[in-house]
């Protein structure tokens, strides 16, 4: 290791910081469009071209808003939450590939680069502790705050953070006896190539070979406890303008909402990118290697395919967002735990099963 | 699976309201200061006073529509007309006409009231004051110009609509009795300044009005 080495990863924390930032921007902006066009209104359209710049302008005024302390807080966590639910946030993605490595040769030795933060063997693991530490920033912020609906957005915070990491760990398990590791890395290249390859069918070349095929099951519970560990629309009651004021962040203002608030949007985008990585087959796609130059069909086209299905599954969390009201806290545990984790028990069982045949035969063979 | 079933037709409704939205004309939100959304026929607009196409006054100061005004926001004071330069074609004329737009509450009662149909509403709404007095609209404001188009409080509105402050008479003349075009037997439109406002189906033309008041005396 030299200092080649460490430069190489400062560049990539740098690219990812700016990505996820660039990409928050937009994504806001994006939402308040498709949601509004859901509802026959305009959306923002003032601040530069199509409003592209709403969010920078928000950003600006929450940045140099005044940063309200109310009397009862406990200062010491109260201004260490929102410290706590970005760094997790930004945590989760560096384990997310974003393309196939490429080697170059820096400082006279040949260096293999990967697209991705750092591959770790148990990546799965890291990125579901990551987003559990995701949810103490919000309880500690409910609690902290020394108000009564911030407590209450943090106790439906635990309760519902509980209950889905359970369905979603569950979810999760038969995609690693499937694709064989924990790496993401490993994971997206187990879902090269097509279907063809897996039966033997030509016919089936046309179809990829994603994991949402054999693992729709997973996929399915996998979406729905992402939607709710990032605590969005349909499942939002930790916010619930509604009923609790903001929840959690009620007593927060200026720079402090500012970090929730872009938590909260990095969550959703790691969580599409979660499930592209897992089910969508992450960077694969049609690469034209035969017609196209290296740097294109090895760089820029699979981060494009990445990108793309990405913000495909982010389309569809905007989508559920603007169609479905928010659910009842009984209908949210009974979603949880009488639905979600005895069918992703059942689906574990099942696919354990399944493959086990697979790998070691029939037990009377 | 009668939920996963509502869950999909609710997203395609949003998906539909969506692509009318971007793709059709779907999109019910107007630019308001930018665009302005066409209002109904009948609309209680702001009031004005109107005149002859000669350029008197239609306002006699009967004092009818501050009896029939239930917010008692209208005031009226008639005066004699000078006999050598009359203001109305009648005996008297509104003198002071002041009406309180804090206070009404845009029934139109007024406007039915008024026999010679000096008073009627407009499309204008935008009637906002940065202090209460404003809010008073006198005579200065209400009375319409020669030609027929209101007077604004604010010389530079830039708010206004300026093509619609040209149909100053406004629409809201059906609401006078002798103008409502489904009214059996009821004449026509009495001419305004810079209307030119044929009689309308079912309403008898001006010429038989009259002839009928005529054959009446």
């Amino acid at each position: 290791m030299d200092l080649w080495d460490v430069g190489i990863v400062l560049i990539k924390v740098l690219v990812i910081f700016a990505l996820l930032m660039v990409t928050v921007l937009l994504l806001v902006w994006i939402e308040r469009k498709v949601v509004a066009d859901m509802q026959n209104r305009i959306g923002p359209n003032r601040a530069g071209p199509w409003g592209i710049l709403q969010t920078l302008a928000d950003g600006l005024k929450l940045f140099f808003k005044e940063q309200i302390t109310p009397r009862k807080v406990e200062f010491g966590l109260y201004i260490f939450a929102p410290i706590l639910a970005l760094v997790p946030a930004f945590l989760t993605f560096m384990v997310v590939p974003l393309g196939p490595d490429f080697t170059v040769t820096l400082g006279g030795v040949e260096r293999t680069i990967s697209l991705q933060g750092t591959d770790l063997n148990i990546g799965l693991l890291y990125v579901l502790a990551m987003s559990s530490i995701g949810v103490y920033a919000i309880v500690l912020a409910g609690w902290s705050s020394g108000s009564k609906y911030p407590l209450l957005g943090g106790v439906r915070a635990t309760a519902q953070a509980i209950s889905y990491e359970a369905a979603m760990g569950l979810a999760l398990v038969p995609v690693v006896f499937y694709n064989g590791s924990l790496s993401l890395k490993a994971i997206v290249a187990a879902q090269a190539g097509s279907m063809a390859d897996l039966f033997g069918w030509p016919v089936l070349a046309v179809i990829p070979r994603w994991n949402i095929i054999p693992m729709f099951v997973s996929f399915v519970i996998f979406f729905i406890a992402g939607v709710a560990e990032t605590n969005r629309a349909p499942f939002d009651l930790v916010e619930a303008e509604q009923e609790i004021v903001g929840g959690f962040h009620t007593e927060y203002s200026g720079l402090r909402f500012a970090l929730f608030f872009l938590a909260e949007y990095i969550n959703m985008f790691n969580m599409s990118a979660l499930v592209t990585t897992l089910f969508l087959g992450g960077w694969n796609g049609p690469q034209f290697a035969a017609y196209l130059p290296a740097w294109i069909s090895q760089g820029l086209l699979p981060i494009t395919y990445f990108l793309l299905k990405t913000v495909a599954v982010l389309f569809v969390f905007m989508w559920v967002r603007a169609t479905l009201p928010r659910l009842r806290y009984d209908q949210l545990m009974t979603l949880g735990w009488k639905r979600l984790i005895p069918a992703a028990l059942a689906w574990l069982v099942l696919a354990a099963v399944v493959i086990g045949f697979r790998q070691f035969g029939m037990p009377w063979s | 699976m009668g939920m996963i079933g509502e869950f999909i037709k609710g997203l395609r409704v949003t998906s539909r309201i969506g692509y009318e939205t971007v793709f059709k004309d779907g999109q019910l939100t107007t630019e308001y200061p930018k665009e302005f959304r066409e209002k109904p026929q009948r609309f209680h607009g702001r009031h004005v006073l109107n005149r002859y196409p000669d350029g008197t006054e239609k306002c006699i100061g009967c004092e009818l529509c501050a009896g029939a005004c239930p917010a008692h926001c209208i005031y009226v004071r008639g005066k004699d007309n000078p006999p050598d330069a009359p203001v109305s074609p009648g005996e008297r004329f509104g003198f002071v006409y002041d009406i309180n737009m804090l206070r009404c509450i845009f029934c139109g009662l007024c406007v039915e009231a008024c026999p010679t149909e000096a008073i009627t509403m407009t499309h204008l709404f935008e009637m906002s004051v940065t202090n209460r007095d404003d809010a008073i609209y006198t005579k200065n404001e209400l009375l319409v110009n020669e030609d027929g188009t209101p007077n604004h409080m604010f010389d530079e509105d830039p708010l206004a609509d300026f093509e619609e402050l040209k149909d100053g008479d406004g629409w809201m003349r059906a609401t006078a009795p002798g103008g409502r075009a489904a009214y059996e037997g009821v004449i026509a439109w009495t001419p305004a300044a810079g209307k030119e406002r044929p009689a309308e189906k079912g309403q008898t033309a001006e010429q038989d009005r009259t002839d009928e008041a005529e054959g009446e005396a």
